[in-house]
């Protein structure tokens, strides 16, 4: 499987579609800033970013920047198709738990645990989809 | 019993917006629900039940008890157009009044005007869930989320792809011996692990079958069931959960029948001991792997021990599990197996499984379902039976 090294970054990904309660969000990919949602009541992070927080239902709700850094917190690559992908969940610094694809790495040399940082790719509508990399 | 005197409605909030510009669905529904908990003096934590209808985008209560941070031990998404929510309020008072639960949530929200000037909709339901755009870029598909569920289940307790093969190798010896299996073939170890893989770590005989068909359970009155000549089965206990990505405080080691089940086990006033079969549905091994974990019958991440080495082969384990061959063997039907677990079940209690699986002295058995995903957000359903006479 070496010929993946290096090898998986999509070259194209379609505009998300965004909505009034998620426009600060990608509005800040297209940036290249990678944002959480923060409460003011009760102090906790949460992902995908909601006006609510779903840890304590305030609406005081505000965006937070991350480093963009994080760990797997575990991943799978689907192999029976002619180019695989890793699909992911990452543990960021800042807390929260978000799903992503790995790029630019090798397949095989994905490990639970492992640092990994966000690589923005560019939707060529001002929004940008954040895949990870190895740190 | 009746729900007459049983259920009070303790508060009511009627969104103030006639066109709702600027939000969206899931927010809508979060503000009536915020507003009428507020009526009422209680607090999102308080809410043990919810019930929406098709206007909630997605899979209803799955996608907005995530959105909200519900932990909910009943629900009820039952689409019937504008009358849904009156029937919500019956089946409310019934699971009161049954002790199911204490506080029930019922929301309706919608912008169709809104929609029509932002030309947000793309379908009846107002679009997609919240968690979609989120989600979509990375293709989930339903092998990666049940892979990365396994993936970290192998991380954090050492199971084994050779445990998981276990499964399907006991699905398999009973499949042998059902005409409308899918898959007769009995099958080895060797055989799951060295099949192609499919997505990291589950290989293509971890992953059920595709089919069509379907099934159908007619539940009756006391006093109906003593009129049929048909042998019939008593509904014990029940309970219901659902699961999700809880804001991002993720663990995909566990599944929502680590609450579905003790409600069951504890309405049904028996303990997994005292199970002689179990149905567990088995979209993948590790689906069964977590299930039989969470449900008590082992200790939690002893799960790959427990199904391996013929433990789950009729006649030949401790727990028979899935004697029709289940969803890995059999069928899964429109991808929806939860009823041919019931079924299978019933067949065991009147003693009308196929004699080569049928367990001895079956009086109590066990039926759980899983919807949705296991890698993110998904409904469980547990039910325990009994012979008429337990
Ligand atoms: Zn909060």
């Amino acid at each position: 499987m070496s010929e993946l090294n290096g090898m998986n970054r999509p070259s194209k990904v379609r505009a998300p579609r965004v909505n009034d309660e998620t426009k600060g969000f990608w509005d800040a990919t297209g940036e290249g800033k990678l944002l959480v949602k923060h409460c003011n009541s009760c102090g906790e992070n949460h992902f995908y970013p909601r006006t609510f927080c779903p840890f304590c239902f305030s609406d005081d709700t505000e965006y937070l920047e991350t480093a963009g850094r994080g760990t797997i917190y575990t991943y799978s690559v689907m192999r029976r198709t002619k180019e695989p992908w890793a699909i992911a969940y990452v543990t960021l610094d800042e807390g929260p738990t978000m799903m992503t694809n790995l790029i630019d790495c090798d397949f095989d040399k994905l490990e639970i645990g492992q640092p990994v940082k966000v690589a923005f790719i560019d939707t060529g509508e001002g929004t940008a989809v954040p895949f990870f990399a190895p740190a | 019993m009746s729900i007459r005197g049983k259920a009070y409605i303790a508060g009511v909030y009627e969104h103030p917006l006639r066109e709702a510009t600027g939000k969206t669905v899931p927010q809508l529904h979060a503000e009536v629900a915020k507003g009428a908990l507020e009526d009422a003096g209680l607090t999102k934590d308080d809410i043990d039940a919810y019930y929406c209808a098709g206007d909630v985008p997605g899979l209803g209560p799955l996608n907005q008890a995530e959105y909200m941070g519900l932990n909910v031990a009943q629900f009820d998404s039952t689409e019937v157009g504008g009358s849904s929510y009156v029937a919500h309020v019956n089946h409310a008072a019934q699971a009161i009044a049954m002790g199911h639960c204490k506080v029930a949530l019922i929301t309706l929200a919608g912008r169709p005007r809104a929609d029509a000037k932002e030309n947000y909709r793309t379908r009846p339901g107002g679009g997609p869930p919240a968690d979609y755009a989120f989600e979509a870029p990375f293709r989930p598909v339903v092998t990666n989320m049940y892979g990365m569920a396994a993936m970290r289940h192998m991380h954090e307790y050492g199971t084994t792809s050779e445990q998981l093969a276990w499964v399907k190798v006991a699905a398999s010896h009973h499949a042998q011996y059902n005409e409308h299996a899918m898959l007769r073939n009995v099958v080895t170890v060797e055989d799951v692990v060295n099949s192609p893989m499919i997505s990291d770590p589950l290989h293509r005989l971890d992953c059920c079958v595709m089919s069509d068909g379907g099934g159908a359970v007619i539940v009756v009155a006391p006093e109906i069931a003593a009129q049929l000549k048909r042998l019939v089965v008593k509904v014990l206990g029940a309970g219901e959960a659902i699961k999700h990505l809880n804001g991002g405080k993720v663990d995909l080691t566990y599944s929502g029948a680590r609450w579905s089940g003790p409600k069951a086990f504890e309405e049904a006033g028996v303990t997994p001991a005292d199970i002689k079969y179990a149905s567990i549905y088995d979209s993948f091994t590790i689906t069964v792997v977590e299930t039989l974990e969470d449900l008590g019958f082992c200790a939690k991440g002893e799960g790959g021990k427990f199904v391996a080495d013929g433990n789950l082969i009729s006649g030949v384990g401790k727990l028979p599990f899935n004697t029709d061959g289940g969803g890995l063997c059999n069928n899964h039907p429109t991808d929806r197996g939860g009823i041919t677990k019931v079924i299978e079940a019933v067949r065991q209690l009147r003693g009308e499984a196929h004699p080569k699986v049928q367990v001895a002295n079956c009086d109590i058995a066990l039926a759980h379902g899983t919807g949705g995903l296991l890698g993110s957000r998904m409904g469980s359903a547990t039910l325990i039976m009994g012979g008429a006479d337990a």
